[in-house]
Parts: structure tokens; C-alpha cells; sequence
């Protein structure tokens, strides 16, 4: 097979048999993990971008911790973590316009705050509310998605409706490298090549489908040269390097406000801790030295820092006042999901269908009614 | 004006009307284009429409059926043909878990108004799997409504208030009656509201439920019951299988205390079984008589050299009406 280049000319590519190189060396790369920019920011990084870059990270990993111990203190119920994986998703986040639509999965709310999901809506998922899953009306976050590869169909028929209606947006599919080995990531790529939606598939390869490691779950060494089964463009990024996922999504955005169809991202990161609060990652792989590894080498939030602050950016002053600012949001985003009006028992029966049908109005009457076995002596 | 049309003739009508009624209808299936779909039901309709919007897609189930939930969600109304209720169940996750919940899950502010259409049914002599009568499997799911017509007149209709209803429908069209009679069908819109079922035919003794392509059956029965042994045969065609209309079913047995149910999908866990529930529940001190159950046996469709010895016949119907009779 031949070399073909995609996107621009320092994107990373896999196509060609040599070039299947998985070390981490041939990712696509603009800022490397000691801090030092090794690509192109093509003159549309600002430093007002980056510093933007920076803060929103803290904030979701703080908002990430804060939420683990939430769910320890049984203030919220199982829990999925991404720390680790915050370039990847305040990256391609950061890229998004508010008329584009965002399909997250369970572990995507880092991309979904960012994009403009308020913090306590989030806490409300984790705690069980019926109205967790609301859009700010002027955006289009989708519900998290539960079932793997699903919502990636979606993101081609949301996508596929905006071409046809001449609207300037895109719609973004996140997912796992899991979510390879289903048959809906065929099918939506393949649509999504077919009628040249405006799709942007995200995939934020971490290395594990919970404990299935990805050499386990495929024998194709990377998930981006699946693009070529459906000729439509795919690069493999390093999904740590904020600077590569950003510039990326821009791209991929252009190209598809361009008419020019889908494009398949694969950007290579690592959770840092457990598939969720119930999953315990010493079963199935070194946590310790993995996770060491990872946040000592290649940490998404350190070399930005070092960025910033070699630039004359970011300082110790700053970086303390952050944290203090943050925890106040993530502690003022907790107060209003506890003081939230709590879901009341006859809320499931609502929006179940535009007219309720008669069987639900029946059993919701069934539930509010006072039990048969009152007055009847113990 | 009133002209006899087919079923298959009635239902491409209702959407060549929609299409031209509503810019926001689009068709989506495999073969449905060019083709104009395995049974014709959209023939030319693509010349008419164009590729946009009626689509030839990928032979692809769950990504037709999941690309059709994100292009209703983004404005579109789209009609989804499946090619035998069969072949539906790569498609079944994206209709349970996402058509279904999307309402539910984002309290009302996005929806999925689309209906999947699909034959469905035996009789035809068709290959395997291509023959099933699995409703049941939807009609146990909340979010979903689910019809199954049985005359060129309910079919249109039911099919125009299928693609106004905000809702996702599944849309079941007895196969083997796509062609089997015409009926008179006026030539403009007109809806028959889902979640109601129709007395076609008043009697005393009896009431038989019946839908699709069945309803034929339990007419046949109840006219060769009255001529053999003057029993009158109240015969209901519940239209929509769920929700289920559950006045017209109590209204009938409270008058004629025997019921037979006749369906040719499986017995257990059937819609029969369901139907038996609800008189059950609000008709019991009424009945006369147990309900029978008339339906298609507990093993898979069989191939078609005996697949008529599968499905309800005229006299298994007769045989019910009598032992609920003479009970």
C-alpha cells in the first residue's frame, strides 16, 4: 500500500506497512511531554487559547477527583474517571462551535462541561436524577451514551440532517478503543463515508476496554488505519498533547463544514485510574507502574504548564489562585446539584411518549395512592 | 374519489402524499430506490422525490435504523423500510435503547419521530426467517407504539398518522396481504388514529380479536360459524398492538362473555396472553367461559412446505369459538 498523507503535511500517517509503527514517536505531535513545541501551531493558537487550555484542565481533573470522592462519601453512585484523558476531550472540545453536536460517552463529561454542560447538571447524572441528562437549550449535548458504539450511527444522522438542511455544523462522536470491535463503528463509518456526513469521530484510545487490552482486542496495530476500509481520513494523534488534538479537530471541522465528508481521530491516551468507582485496575494490568508511568512521562496537564510558564505565562501565583478559583465552581456546581429538587417517584412516568399512554397514567395513580394494607392491624 | 386499491398500492400512496405534504419526510432502506424496494411499496418514488430523500443505503440494519434516530433528532421525519421483520434485530439495540429512551432520557427536549416499517408475517412461501410474527417483542417496550393494519383502507391511514406521530412507530404490514384484495380508498390524506381498535363486524356470543393478516382468518371463521351453527361473532381488529385499546376489548366481552384471541405468532408470551390479562382485569365476573387462544405454535416458522400447518386456519378458529361456546 502506498504512503498517503493525511490532513496536512506534519500529521502523522499509518497507511503504509512501515509506517505502522505504534511507538508513541509517530503520533502526531505539537507539544511534547517535556513542554517543548516540536510541530506547527500554524499561527491560530493564541496564548489567550492556551491559557484557556490549561484552566479548563485543571478544572475537569479537580472536578474528576472531587467527584471519585463523592462517590466514596455516597453522595453519588458509580462513577466513570478519565483523568488522564483531559487533553483529549478539553481539546476537541475547545475546537467545537455551540451549534455542533456532541455525543458523549459515559466518560466524556470533561468534553461535555467544556463544550458548555454545567457542572452540577453533571453531578446530577452521577446521582441518579431523572434530569441529568438536559442539553443547555443552545447547544446539543447528547445524554451520555451507555451501550458501546451506538451513538456513533447517531452523530452521522445528526450530521447527515445538517448537510441536507445547509447548516454550518458538525457532529462529534466520542468513544473508546473498545468501541472499535462493534459492529455500529463499521456502520457508522461506513455511512458516514458513503453520504459524506459532516462526522467527526473521536476516539480516545486508552489503551483498555476495561480490562481488555487493545493488542487483545484487535490484530490492526491502530485504530485510525481503520479509515482506509472507508476511504475517508484518519490520523493517529497523541491524545496528551493538547496543541495535536486541538489543531486537529480544526481540521477535521473545516474539511467537514467543507463538504469534504467524516474524518476518524484516534488520539492515544490513558486513564489513570479504574474503569469506574466499582472496577478495581490491579486485576487486570500494573496499575502502579502503569499509571506512574504515565502521569510522570507524559501527563497532559504538566507540559502545557511547563509551556506556559517557559513562556512567561503561567506561574506558581497563578497556578495556586486556579486551584482556589476551581474548587469554588466544582463546590458552588455540588451545592446546587444537592439542593436540586430531588426527582420525585411519578417523574418516571413522564416524557415517555409526547401523550402519556393509558396503561402508564394507570400504574403512576397505582403509585401515589395510599396503600390497600392501611387500617388492616399488624 | 374513491378507487380500489392493493395494501402495497395504499401504503405507497401514504408516503409519495407525506413526501409531497412535508419536506421534512425522507424514505430510507435497502433496495428502496431504484429498486423501489423488495415489494414495491416505494416504487418510483425516488424519480419523483430524488436520491435525498428517498435513500438506497448500505445493507446495514442498526445503521440505518441509528442514523435515522440522529437525523429525526436534527428535523427530519425519516421512514425506514426494513426488509423482513426478520432481519430487524441487528437494529433491535438502536430501536430499544436509543429510539425508544430518547424522549425519557432528555425529559422531552429531543425525540425521535419515526416510523419502521417492515412485512411481516407467514403465508407467502418465503424462505426462512422471513415469515416471523415477532411484535411482541416490541410491544413490550415503553417509548414505542406499535400498529399492524390489515385492509388497504387502515393501512394509508394508520400509516399517515404513523409519520405525523411524534413518537417512533413500528409499522407491521401483513405480507401476505399486500396483494391479496382491493379495497376502496379515498385518494386524499386521512388518518385513523392509533390506539384504536375496530369492530368489524357486531355479534352476541363470541368476540374474536384478531390483527394483520389474521383478521382475514377470524371473518372467515366467524361467517362459517354463523352459517353452521347460527353463533354471533363479534370480530375486533385491534389495528394497534400497543397501546393496546383496552374500551373496545372490555366493551365486547362485557356483552358476550366468550373470547377467542387468534394470532399468529408465537403462544407464549403473545399479545393473546396479554389480552386475556386486560379481561381479565376488568371484565373477569362477565366471562362465561375461559379465553382461547388461537395462534401460531410454540417452535420456530417453519419452512414453507407446512408453514400453512403453522399458522391459524379458519376451522383451529372454529374449533375455539365452539369450546368457548359450549363450555
Amino acid at each position: 500500500m502506498t504512503s498517503r498523507i493525511i490532513l496536512s503535511k506534519d500529521t502523522a500517517v499509518f497507511f503504509s506497512e512501515k509506517e505502522r509503527d505504534v511507538s508513541m514517536s509517530s503520533l502526531y505531535q505539537v507539544l511534547s511531554p517535556a513542554g517543548e513545541l516540536v510541530g506547527d501551531l500554524k499561527g491560530q493558537l493564541d496564548e489567550a487559547t492556551m491559557i484557556k487550555m490549561y484552566e479548563n484542565m485543571v478544572l475537569v481533573r479537580q472536578f474528576d477527583r472531587k467527584s471519585i470522592n463523592l462517590q466514596r462519601q455516597g453522595r453519588m453512585g458509580t462513577y466513570a474517571p478519565f483523568e488522564g484523558q483531559e487533553a483529549s476531550q478539553v481539546g476537541s472540545a475547545m475546537a467545537m462551535t455551540p451549534g455542533d453536536w456532541l455525543f458523549p460517552t459515559y466518560r466524556d463529561h470533561a468534553a461535555a462541561i467544556v463544550h458548555g454542560q454545567s457542572m452540577a447538571r453533571v453531578f446530577l447524572y452521577w446521582m441518579g436524577h431523572m434530569e441529568g441528562s438536559i442539553s443547555p437549550k443552545h447547544l446539543h449535548i447528547m445524554p451520555p451514551c451507555v451501550p458501546i458504539a451506538t451513538q456513533m450511527v447517531h452523530a452521522v444522522g445528526t450530521a447527515w440532517a445538517s448537510k441536507l438542511q445547509n447548516e454550518k455544523h458538525v457532529s462529534i462522536a466520542y468513544f473508546g478503543d473498545g468501541a472499535s470491535s462493534e459492529g455500529d463503528f463499521h456502520e457508522a463509518l461506513n455511512f458516514a463515508g458513503v453520504f459524506q456526513t459532516p462526522t467527526i469521530f473521536f476516539c480516545q484510545n486508552n489503551g483498555f476496554a476495561i480490562s481488555v487490552p487493545f493488542s487483545q482486542q484487535s490484530a490492526s496495530k491502530t485504530i485510525a488505519q481503520r479509515s482506509a476500509a472507508y476511504d475517508i481520513p484518519g490520523v493517529r494523534i497523541d491524545g496528551n498533547d493538547i496543541f495535536a488534538v486541538w489543531l486537529t479537530m480544526k481540521e477535521a471541522m473545516q474539511r467537514a463544514l467543507d463538504g469534504k465528508g467524516p474524518t476518524l481521530i484516534e488520539a492515544v491516551t490513558f486513564r489513570y485510574g479504574a474503569h469506574t468507582t466499582a472496577d478495581d485496575p490491579k486485576k487486570y494490568r500494573d496499575q502502579e507502574s502503569l499509571s506512574e508511568e504515565w502521569r510522570q512521562e507524559r501527563d497532559p496537564l504538566q507540559r502545557l504548564r511547563v509551556y506556559l510558564e517557559n513562556q512567561g505565562l503561567w506561574n506558581e501565583t497563578k497556578e495556586v489562585e486556579l486551584i482556589a478559583r476551581v474548587n469554588e465552581q466544582i463546590d458552588a456546581a455540588l451545592v446546587e446539584a444537592e439542593s436540586y429538587p430531588k426527582s420525585k417517584p411519578e417523574d418516571m412516568f413522564k416524557h415517555v411518549y409526547a401523550e402519556p399512554s393509558w396503561m402508564a397514567t394507570e400504574q403512576e395513580s397505582e403509585l401515589v395512592k395510599p396503600s390497600k394494607q392501611e387500617g388492616i392491624p399488624a | 374519489m374513491k378507487r380500489k386499491l392493493t395494501m402495497i398500492q395504499a401504503i405507497t400512496e401514504a408516503m409519495d402524499q407525506k413526501l409531497a405534504d412535508d419536506s421534512r419526510m425522507m424514505l430510507l432502506g435497502e433496495d428502496i430506490g431504484v429498486n423501489g424496494g423488495v415489494f414495491r411499496a416505494t416504487e418510483d418514488l425516488i424519480h419523483k422525490y430524488g436520491p435525498e430523500r428517498v435513500v438506497d443505503t448500505p445493507l446495514a440494519e442498526a445503521g440505518i435504523i441509528g442514523a435515522a434516530i440522529g437525523l429525526a433528532m436534527n428535523g427530519k421525519i425519516p421512514v425506514v423500510e426494513i426488509q423482513f421483520l426478520a432481519f430487524i434485530y441487528p437494529g433491535f439495540e438502536q430501536i430499544v435503547s436509543h429510539a425508544a429512551r430518547m424522549r425519557y432520557r432528555t425529559r422531552g427536549q429531543y425525540h425521535v419521530p419515526m416510523v419502521i416499517r417492515t412485512p411481516y408475517g407467514a403465508g407467502i412461501r418465503g424462505p426462512e426467517l422471513h415469515s416471523e410474527s415477532v411484535e411482541t417483542f416490541f410491544a413490550h417496550v415503553p417509548g414505542l407504539k406499535v400498529v399492524a393494519p390489515s385492509t388497504p383502507f387502515d393501512a394509508k391511514g394508520l400509516l399517515i398518522a404513523a409519520m405525523e406521530d411524534p413518537d417512533p412507530v413500528i409499522f407491521l404490514e401483513p405480507t401476505k396481504l399486500y396483494r391479496a384484495f382491493k379495497q376502496e380508498v379515498p385518494e386524499e390524506m386521512y388518518r385513523v388514529p392509533i390506539g384504536k381498535a375496530k369492530v368489524v363486524q357486531e355479534g352476541s356470543d363470541v368476540s374474536i380479536f384478531a390483527w394483520g393478516a389474521m383478521l382475514r382468518v377470524a371473518e372467515d371463521a366467524a361467517k362459517q360459524i354463523e352459517r353452521e351453527n347460527g353463533l354471533s361473532c363479534e370480530v375486533i381488529d385491534l389495528r394497534t398492538l400497543y397501546p393496546l385499546d383496552r374500551d373496545t376489548i372490555i366493551a365486547s366481552v362485557k356483552k358476550t362473555g366468550r373470547a377467542v384471541v387468534v394470532h399468529e405468532a408465537h403462544k407464549t408470551a403473545g399479545l393473546g396472553a396479554e389480552i386475556i390479562s386486560i379481561i381479565n382485569d376488568e371484565a373477569l365476573i362477565y366471562m362465561k367461559a375461559p379465553v382461547k387462544r388461537i395462534t401460531g405454535y410454540d417452535v420456530p416458522v417453519p419452512q414453507f412446505s407446512i408453514e400453512d400447518d403453522y399458522l391459524p386456519t379458519a376451522e383451529r378458529v372454529k374449533d375455539g369459538i365452539m369450546e368457548t361456546a359450549t363450555f
